[in-house]
């Protein structure tokens, strides 16, 4: 669905779901889910309907994951680093994880 | 053409669609007559507890006049449910006040003594619970909480889903909504009745309620009655949504039925307006983080002030015009905690024979007392 402008950024590697995937150097963690085709990417916290990145600015909290462990992060507000450990998130997050 | 009612409500906030909704189940023809979006809505800022703890010190009939509304709410609930297809999250699993310190503890435990100590007082049940008693009930406790009290009578609901409901309700029952309606002018009429001027023309109406929240300053000597209400502001802060992990409200923050938890305590006399600010949202933050330090992990995703309606002595004003009969004025801060009563108690006396003996003690008339030189 979603078509890189620019090819030439470095390579950075991290997992999806456990998965080992690659996005670029300056992606968000949303972009990168973007790019790799993944446009549902959390289950809501009330009805657990499938929802993904929308306004990519921070302000609609459709694009919620969570990374290294820490659930309810904003991904298009988190720019991708190499390594991170990437989840759907499911339904609502845990106080204190 | 004006249009005739047998009744018009002024106001559709909670309190307003409360009462209409009552008076339209004992048949009457209804207006709701709305200010619209740019109204104050206290409705929309509130904090959504069905409270009864600390309801009454200084007057014994609102205690009671609380339990009963709080005792209503179940058959309410239901009826909404029944009537509109909205569940408002009804919960009255019994809610605490905690305390960060032995003086404060010591003075919630004062306070509830005077309460009780009242004459006429209808006793409910209360007790004073240390800090290992919460924590079994309230896992995640944080250690800075000495104690704090436990009523087993108060709960919350999703008040935004019950202002949505009542709007239907009153609706189902053929009431007639009129937004953008801010009333300019009321006048009784010679043979009975009233005649309302509004933004949008005028209305007449056999009867009518005032039920603007802090507007109703300004309506009420028009009819010849006082209501003497001040805005309070409170502020409101609401974390992300979480999986549940606080199973009973706190009367300073609480897990709404969809995960968010509210946090909110301020009391803020004299207010400009509803803006928030970071020195009392900070305040409010680091106290509930002591209460519960898991909820220093979470983020805030929203903040808001709301004006609360209060009185001169914070309780309920319900009062029937001597000089324009028909007039009757409505108006309290607790308006989703009082909601069953309006609707249920309150609405039917006023479509009946007017405001009763059990109500007599929120007439406004008990600020008529010359002050001691």
């Amino acid at each position: 669905m979603f078509r890189r402008l620019h090819e030439g950024a470095t390579p950075l590697p991290f997992t999806f779901e456990g998965e080992a995937v690659e996005g670029r150097e300056g992606d968000s963690v949303a972009a990168a889910l973007l790019a790799l085709g993944h446009d549902a990417t959390r289950e809501t916290g009330v009805s657990g309907a499938p929802r993904g990145p929308y306004c990519m600015m921070g302000v609609c909290f459709d694009c919620l994951v969570m990374i290294d462990g820490v659930g309810n992060r904003q991904a298009c507000l988190v720019p991708l680093r190499a390594g991170m450990e990437v989840r759907r998130q499911r339904g609502r997050r845990k106080a204190g994880a | 053409m004006t249009r005739a009612f047998d009744i018009a409500v002024v106001g559709g906030g909670i309190v307003g669609l409360a009462v209409a909704r009552g008076l339209a189940g004992r048949g009457l023809g209804v207006a709701i007559l709305d200010e619209g979006d740019v109204a104050r809505r206290a409705s929309r800022g509130n904090f959504a507890l069905v409270w009864v703890q600390s309801k009454g010190l200084g007057m014994a009939r609102y205690g009671a006049w609380t339990t009963g509304s709080a005792a209503l709410w179940p058959g309410f609930a239901a009826a909404l449910r029944a009537e509109t297809g909205q569940d408002v999250s009804l919960a009255q699993p019994g809610g605490y006040s905690l305390c960060l310190s032995e003086e404060e503890l010591d003075r919630r435990r004062a306070a509830m003594m005077r309460m009780h100590n009242q004459p006429g007082w209808e006793p409910i049940p209360w007790e004073v619970q240390d800090h290992d008693r919460i924590a079994r009930a309230m896992p995640g406790l944080g250690r800075d909480v000495v104690g704090g009290v436990f009523c087993p009578l108060d709960g919350h609901v999703n008040s935004l889903r019950l202002f949505r409901a009542l709007h239907a309700s009153a609706l189902a029952r053929g009431a007639t909504y009129l937004p953008d309606h801010p009333v300019r002018d009321i006048a009784p009429l010679p043979g009975g009745g009233f005649r309302i001027t509004t933004a949008q023309g005028e209305i007449e109406a056999g009867r009518i309620v005032l039920a603007a929240g802090l507007g109703n300053a300004a309506l009420a000597p028009m009819v010849g009655l006082t209501a003497p209400v001040r805005p309070q502001r409170g502020q409101v802060l609401v974390t992300e949504r979480t999986a549940p992990f606080l199973p009973h409200p706190v009367a300073t923050l609480r897990q709404t039925d969809e995960g968010s938890v509210m946090i909110g305590d301020s009391k803020e006399e004299n207010p400009v307006d509803e803006a928030v600010g970071p020195g009392v949202l900070a305040a409010m933050a680091r106290r509930a983080a002591r209460m519960f330090p898991v909820l220093g992990g979470l983020n805030i995703v929203r903040s808001w002030g709301a004006l609360r309606v209060m009185s001169r002595d914070g309780f309920p004003v319900y009062d029937e015009s001597e000089t324009a009969p028909g007039a009757f004025l409505v108006t309290c801060h607790s308006g989703v905690t009082l909601a069953a009563a309006h609707s249920e108690v309150l609405a039917p006396m006023i479509a009946g024979g007017g405001l009763e003996d059990s109500v007599a003690a929120f007439s406004a008339r008990r600020f008529d007392v010359p002050s001691a030189a």
